[in-house]
């Protein structure tokens, strides 16, 4: 018995060690993306065609949740406060929900299972079929050539992502509250613009956004460069990019608000 | 003889932790020369490859690349003596996100400042050596298999380098794109005076283009000399592996106990 509890107990310690060990490494692969960005700066045309693949194609799944995740808010928002008599706050409802904590967590998950996945996925498969091998081989530096600018570009492309979640989230409220339901439009927007302040709310949607950003794109490209080249691998790795990013996401979240809003009434 | 060598290896010894994957090579290899290095699977072919591009560092001994020893170079360094070197990968290694002019026109692109109508040029120079200047605007997931290898052959003389290196450059091709391939590399190898180490164990089509072969087993060379000379041998080990053959100093069994012992029929017979 006690051999079974001291072998548990060693088992636990490899995979804390493991554990800790791996989140070194990717740390330091972190700091090395981050050195040799120089490349993605001078050509910048690298970053923007990889903004193509991770912002505009991941625009219409953003569009259309930041639409409907709106019009949910607009329609839950309107049953509540009816009963108070305070529906021309719906407005009020709607834009805080979204710019202070859904825009910019939604459109992280969203973009981390989009864009964070297909990421991950390509650079482990450039792996596995020694693209990255080739590259190096032909002295050219796979972070600088291929993770930077693909690095860069999610970083760009998430609090904008954000934003455009936010902007189709009241979009969303607005057709379903005022168009549909007859709240008044006039008390709609003036509530909502009383009360949705800039540096507090919507500048700290923008940092939270920015955060997000870099850790779902590091955890990408991380992923992506340590996959073992096979096709499990390559598959083990994106999934594992999806749940952690997503955790990560989540647990920022709190930190950062917990940060932010701290004392703010 | 040193300037004529463009590559020499000595008591080169690498192990991946405890396990010894060569052990003691000695190699020189000549200018413009097609070297063939053959050996079953896992003998340590590639892992010679990748201790010439400098990929990894050998445990003792070293690897001398026109007269600069390749481990002890710095990583800039290193980057430039690579721009010396092609690699022709097994399966290609295509770049699959760029077509095939500019899987051709990358390294051009990457290390020179040659204006884009000097590089289209080339390009299709290159192209036209390996037969697929026509081919220029496809996507490597329009290619075949030769023809996959035929671009990546296309891309790593781009520069002119003073050594290509073919792992495996025959592996999975149809008797035409093979010899197609066989003559490229003899070809390219003549006209652009190159230096070619070509990794195989396909024996009939490499004898017929190459030079001088070394042989490998066990991390070490177990036998080396010219085409003429490999196929006269009578070396035990050459013998087998050029003909083919099932048993011989490589056994067709894997090491394991005694067959009747495995089977329990030891006791039972009396």
């Amino acid at each position: 018995m006690p051999k079974r509890i001291v072998s548990g107990i060693q088992n636990i310690g490899h995979r804390v060690i493991e554990s800790v060990w791996r989140l070194g490494v990717a740390s330091r692969f972190f700091m090395l993306v981050l050195f040799k960005s120089g490349t993605s700066v001078r050509r910048f045309n690298l970053v923007i065609r990889e903004l193509y693949f991770t912002g505009v194609l991941s625009l219409i799944i953003i569009v259309v949740s930041g639409l409907f995740v709106g019009m949910v808010l607009g329609l839950q928002g309107y049953e509540t406060l009816q009963k108070y008599g305070s529906e021309s706050a719906v407005g009020t409802l709607v834009a805080l929900s979204l710019v202070r904590e859904l825009g910019p967590v939604v459109a992280a998950l969203l973009f981390a299972s989009r864009a964070g996945s297909a990421i991950t996925a390509e650079i482990g498969l450039m792996k596995a079929t020694e693209q990255l091998s080739a590259m190096s081989m032909m002295a050219v530096d796979p972070v600088a050539r291929v993770v930077a600018p693909r690095f860069w570009s999610g970083v760009i492309s998430m609090p904008l992502l954000a934003a455009i979640f936010s902007v189709m989230g009241v979009f969303g409220g607005y057709l379903v509250t005022v168009v549909f339901i007859g709240v008044d439009e006039g008390s709609f927007w003036s509530q909502m613009q009383d009360s949705v302040d800039f540096r507090f709310d919507i500048m700290n949607g923008f940092i939270k956004s920015c955060y997000f950003g870099v850790a779902v794109t590091a955890i990408a490209v991380f992923e992506g460069y340590d996959a073992p080249p096979t096709a499990e691998g390559v598959s083990g790795a994106t999934t594992r990019t999806v749940v952690t990013s997503s955790l990560a996401i989540l647990g920022l979240d709190f930190i950062l608000t917990a940060f932010m809003f701290r004392g703010v009434s | 003889m040193t300037s004529e060598n463009l590559i020499e290896i000595s008591g080169l010894n690498f192990s991946y932790g405890t396990r010894a994957i060569l052990k003691g090579i000695d190699m020189t290899m000549q200018r413009g020369k097609v070297i063939a290095i053959m050996g079953g699977s896992g003998s340590g072919k590639t892992t010679l490859l990748r201790l010439i591009g400098g990929v990894i560092e050998p445990t003792s001994g070293y690897v001398k690349f026109a007269g600069q020893v390749v481990h002890e170079l710095e990583r800039d360094a290193l980057f430039k003596l690579r721009r010396k070197m092609g690699m022709l990968f097994q399966f290609g290694a295509l770049f699959t996100d760029l077509s095939v002019f500019d899987n051709v026109a990358f390294q051009m692109r990457e290390h020179t400042n040659l204006p884009e109508s000097m590089i289209r040029d080339l390009v299709l120079m290159k192209l036209h050596a390996v037969g697929l200047r026509g081919a220029h605007h496809l996507m490597p997931n329009q290619l075949s298999g030769g023809m996959a290898r035929r671009v990546a052959l296309a891309r790593s003389i781009a520069l002119d380098p003073m050594l290509i290196m073919y792992d495996e450059p025959f592996t999975g091709l149809d008797p035409i794109s093979l010899s197609v391939i066989g003559n490229l590399i003899r070809r390219l190898t003549d006209a652009l005076g190159m230096t070619s180490i070509v990794v195989t164990h396909d024996v009939q089509e490499s004898l017929k283009i190459v030079d001088y072969v070394y042989f490998i087993a066990d991390g070490v060379i177990a036998a080396e000399g010219t085409p003429h000379e490999v196929r006269k041998s009578v070396a035990p080990f050459v013998h087998q592996f050029v003909h083919g053959e099932e048993d011989g100093p490589v056994p067709f069994h894997y090491p394991a106990q005694s067959y009747q012992k495995d089977l329990n029929l030891e006791n039972t017979r009396a």
